[in-house]
């Protein structure tokens, strides 16, 4: 026998089977695809008056990403039981991979799930295939929705945000309604204020500033008591996470745009002048003030730091900053005020925002219940109830916002009412909508991180900008 | 009876046909699909017969992710080799504190990479990492490991070395202690010194052993990915962004399947004849170590 031909075919066996198989098998067996997409909603079928028991004894499915808005409706799920008589099982992943698990679930066609938790930048991604519910026809049904829902309460630019034609470069706030908004994070700046009190500091006002700012306290604050403090945390890992929160909030406030749109063609403007400036302000900021091994820092990362002073400033959520300002939360709880950051040259408070949204897959089989599921939990009795007692802060209604008894849990925190309201009216998705998005700003983010490293600004956009151009031109 | 007789080598086959269906349709599927333009924005695809391909090699990305795969490929197995062998050496010599330190040496072999990567993460964080902390008497407290690409890939190699040395190892270890003693013993009475001994029957005997570690090390090195994406995410920049991760994105992350499993094929392609060099080299060097016992 030919042992030698024997252990290469098994070699060669094993090779093929480990290269190929993870891969080929998350693609399913077949072109996922829309072939059952009809026009017609299921909405159309929900006639007569509108019951909250109209589903009684069925069990919705969902999807749910580890949070504590989530903790807040999971703690609360029994009400819905109670008033629905339908019963919610749930899966919970951490976010490193949940997106990861939502993206092959609903590219496989099947309906695994019948709700889920979704950003507003992932409508982009799994609306036009035709993943997402339109939930327009749903919320104009009056059979399907109860009148105590009332649309009008949502802030109007946060259901803006969920709405897209599925035209890439199209305006947000028209077409289908792909999500509703749950929960959201405006962007502003977080600051110790033990270190501002010591170095006499004030929150900056301008961009200018708060580079200067970064680095002084990276200079003073470790001679001044607070070892190894630096001067700001903000994002930087090789992802598309880096770009959305401090980073895009404050190139809006500076006028800039990620892509240009004309005649329905996007152009990527990251490498114009005023961008390419920006990007080396931003990354020289980060080199003098921010973070040792800033290209790892994801939001936990900057969040932790502030919460165990090592950064004297946080540009990123208001939440991040928020679950370590809480009292017994962090060593740094009760020392943390809130801002709204540097306006641009003309003023501008322009924020991009983050929605943790609910969606529903378009394969359901369950559709009338889950969105009785939805109705339920982005509705204002169970908000409220998670706002206050629980941590679902940045309420998306403008009813809970005004609340009294909101506003009291809130107000402990120097700075955050009187910065939700400054920036809530400018806070909008700053991003151009199209369905490379995530691609788009994960390379936006390896660009940051070279020229972080010392590679000119303007060849690495330059670069950029010719790489996306084919992609979403 | 003459029946079931005839018929059991069919039935006992049947394992490794099914073993086989299982490896082969996936391969097959997903060569398939290559030959379209599937993606998440065009679930009904059109045949673009070998586009992708064309894409995948046009692309300077791929031969930056090709080149960055080859070096963490050949500097893990290399470096694993030296260390394992080395280990293994030291470890032959049958003392207490070598039985104590065998034991010992399989462990990092228990921890599943991703999160020995996630560990040496924070153990290489600067500020509060382990490993700045230990290099601060020496002034070298401020090393920032995985933030300029020579320094996250070498920090990548690092974790992978720290993983699987102890496979090495063993493999190397198991194979010192099947060699035959008489041509030592001969040696030794020939008045033959340690170096000499080493360099003329012990290698020679061992490369068989060793030369499969180094296989199974490169190959698999070839595809890494829990330990880059687990410690750099491919960062910074692209300076590690290997093979598998760039079809892990291409794929999964922006959901162009055919494009992502072109990724795929290739790197198969390339771990495919890598393994056919490797293999007939193995039998070569079995074939002259056997002739030499």
């Amino acid at each position: 026998m030919d042992m030698h031909a024997h252990d290469r075919r098994r070699f060669l066996a094993l090779g093929a089977a480990l290269a190929a198989t993870p891969l080929l098998s998350a693609c399913g067996a077949g072109f996922g695809g829309d072939d059952d997409k009809s026009d017609g909603s299921a909405a159309d079928d929900v006639t007569g008056s509108f019951d909250w028991k109209r589903e009684k004894g069925t069990t919705v499915k969902a999807l749910l990403n580890k949070h504590p808005y989530t903790d807040a409706l999971i703690a609360d799920l029994k009400s819905f039981t109670e008033k629905t008589g339908i019963k919610v099982e749930y899966d919970v992943f951490p976010e490193d991979n949940y997106f990861d698990k939502l993206t092959v679930d609903l590219s496989s066609g099947r309906a695994s799930y019948d709700v889920f938790m979704l950003g507003a930048y992932m409508v982009w991604q799994y609306g036009p295939p035709g993943w997402l519910e339109d939930l327009g026809p749903w919320m104009r049904n009056s059979s399907a929705t109860g009148s105590e829902w009332d649309q009008a309460d949502f802030f109007p630019n946060l259901l803006q945000a969920d709405q897209w034609s599925l035209k890439a470069g199209a305006p947000l706030g028209q077409g289908g309604q792909y999500a509703l908004p749950w929960g959201w994070e405006t962007n502003v700046v977080a600051y110790n204020t033990d270190v501002f009190k010591k170095l006499g500091l004030k929150p900056a006002e301008t961009f200018d500033e708060l580079r200067e700012l970064a680095g002084t306290i990276k200079r003073k604050a470790p001679g001044a008591g607070f070892d190894g403090m630096y001067g700001i945390a903000v994002r930087g890992s090789r992802s598309w996470a880096t770009i959305h929160p401090g980073f895009m909030t404050m190139y809006a406030r500076n006028g800039l745009k990620d892509f240009t749109v004309e005649g329905g063609k996007l152009t990527p403007a990251m490498n114009s002048p005023e961008a390419v400036a920006f990007t080396e302000d931003w990354a020289g900021m980060v080199k003098q003030g921010g973070p040792p091994s800033w290209t790892s820092y994801t939001w936990y990362q900057c969040s932790s730091d502030l919460g165990a002073k090592k950064a004297g400033m946080l540009f990123d959520a208001d939440t991040a900053a928020y679950f370590q300002a809480v009292e017994g939360a962090s060593p740094a709880s009760g020392k943390i005020a809130f801002h709204p950051g540097p306006k641009g040259p003309d003023g501008s408070l322009a924020t991009n925002m983050w929605i943790w949204s609910l969606g529903m897959n378009a394969k359901s089989k369950k559709k009338s219940a889950s969105w009785l599921f939805l109705q339920w939990a982005t509705g204002k009795e169970h908000l409220l109830k998670s706002a206050i007692t629980h941590n679902h802060i940045d309420p998306v209604r403008k009813s809970i916002a005004d609340d009294s008894a909101y506003k009291d849990k809130m107000r402990h925190l120097p700075g955050f009412i009187e910065t939700f309201e400054t920036v809530v009216d400018q806070t909008k998705i700053q991003f151009t909508p199209q369905a490379q998005f995530f691609d788009a700003t994960t390379s936006w983010a390896s660009a940051l991180q070279e020229i972080y490293g010392g590679q000119g600004a303007k060849s690495v956009l330059d670069g950029l900008a010719g790489d996306l151009a084919d992609k979403v031109g | 009876m003459g029946w079931r007789l005839a018929l059991r080598p069919y039935v006992l086959i049947v394992p490794a046909l099914l073993l086989t269906c299982g490896i082969l349709y996936p391969f097959g599927l997903g060569l398939y699909y290559t030959l379209f333009d599937f993606s998440a924005s065009k679930p009904q695809p059109d045949m673009v017969r070998f586009e992708n391909y064309e894409a995948v090699f046009t692309q300077e990305a791929f031969w930056n992710s090709a080149w960055v795969t080859v070096l963490y490929a050949v500097g893990a197995a290399a470096v694993e080799t030296v260390l394992g062998v080395t280990v293994a050496l030291l470890l032959h010599r049958s003392t207490i504190v070598g039985r104590v330190l065998e034991k010992i040496l399989i462990l990092p072999l228990m921890i599943a990479p991703v999160i020995a990567a996630i560990i040496w993460k924070l153990m290489l964080q600067p500020s509060v990492g382990v490993i700045n902390y230990l290099l601060r008497p020496f002034g070298l407290g401020g090393v920032q490991w995985t933030d300029t690409p020579t320094g996250a890939l070498l920090s990548s190699i690092a974790v992978d070395v720290w993983v699987y040395t102890p496979f090495v190892a063993i493999l190397a270890l198991a194979g010192l202690r099947s060699l035959p003693t008489s041509p030592f013993e001969a040696a030794a009475v020939d008045g033959a010194g340690w170096w000499y001994t080493f360099r003329r029957l012990t290698l020679p005997m061992l490369w068989p052993y060793v030369l499969v570690a180094v296989i199974f090390r490169f190959m698999d090195s070839l595809k890494v990915f829990d330990i880059i994406y687990a410690l750099t995410e491919g960062g910074p920049g692209d300076s590690t962004v290997v093979l598998q991760i760039r079809a892990y994105l291409e794929a999964i992350r922006f959901q162009r399947y055919s494009f992502g499993i072109s990724y795929t094929i290739v790197l198969w392609a390339v771990v495919y004849l890598a393994a056919m060099v490797l293999v007939k080299h193995l039998g070569k060097i079995q074939r002259k170590a056997a002739e030499a016992k």
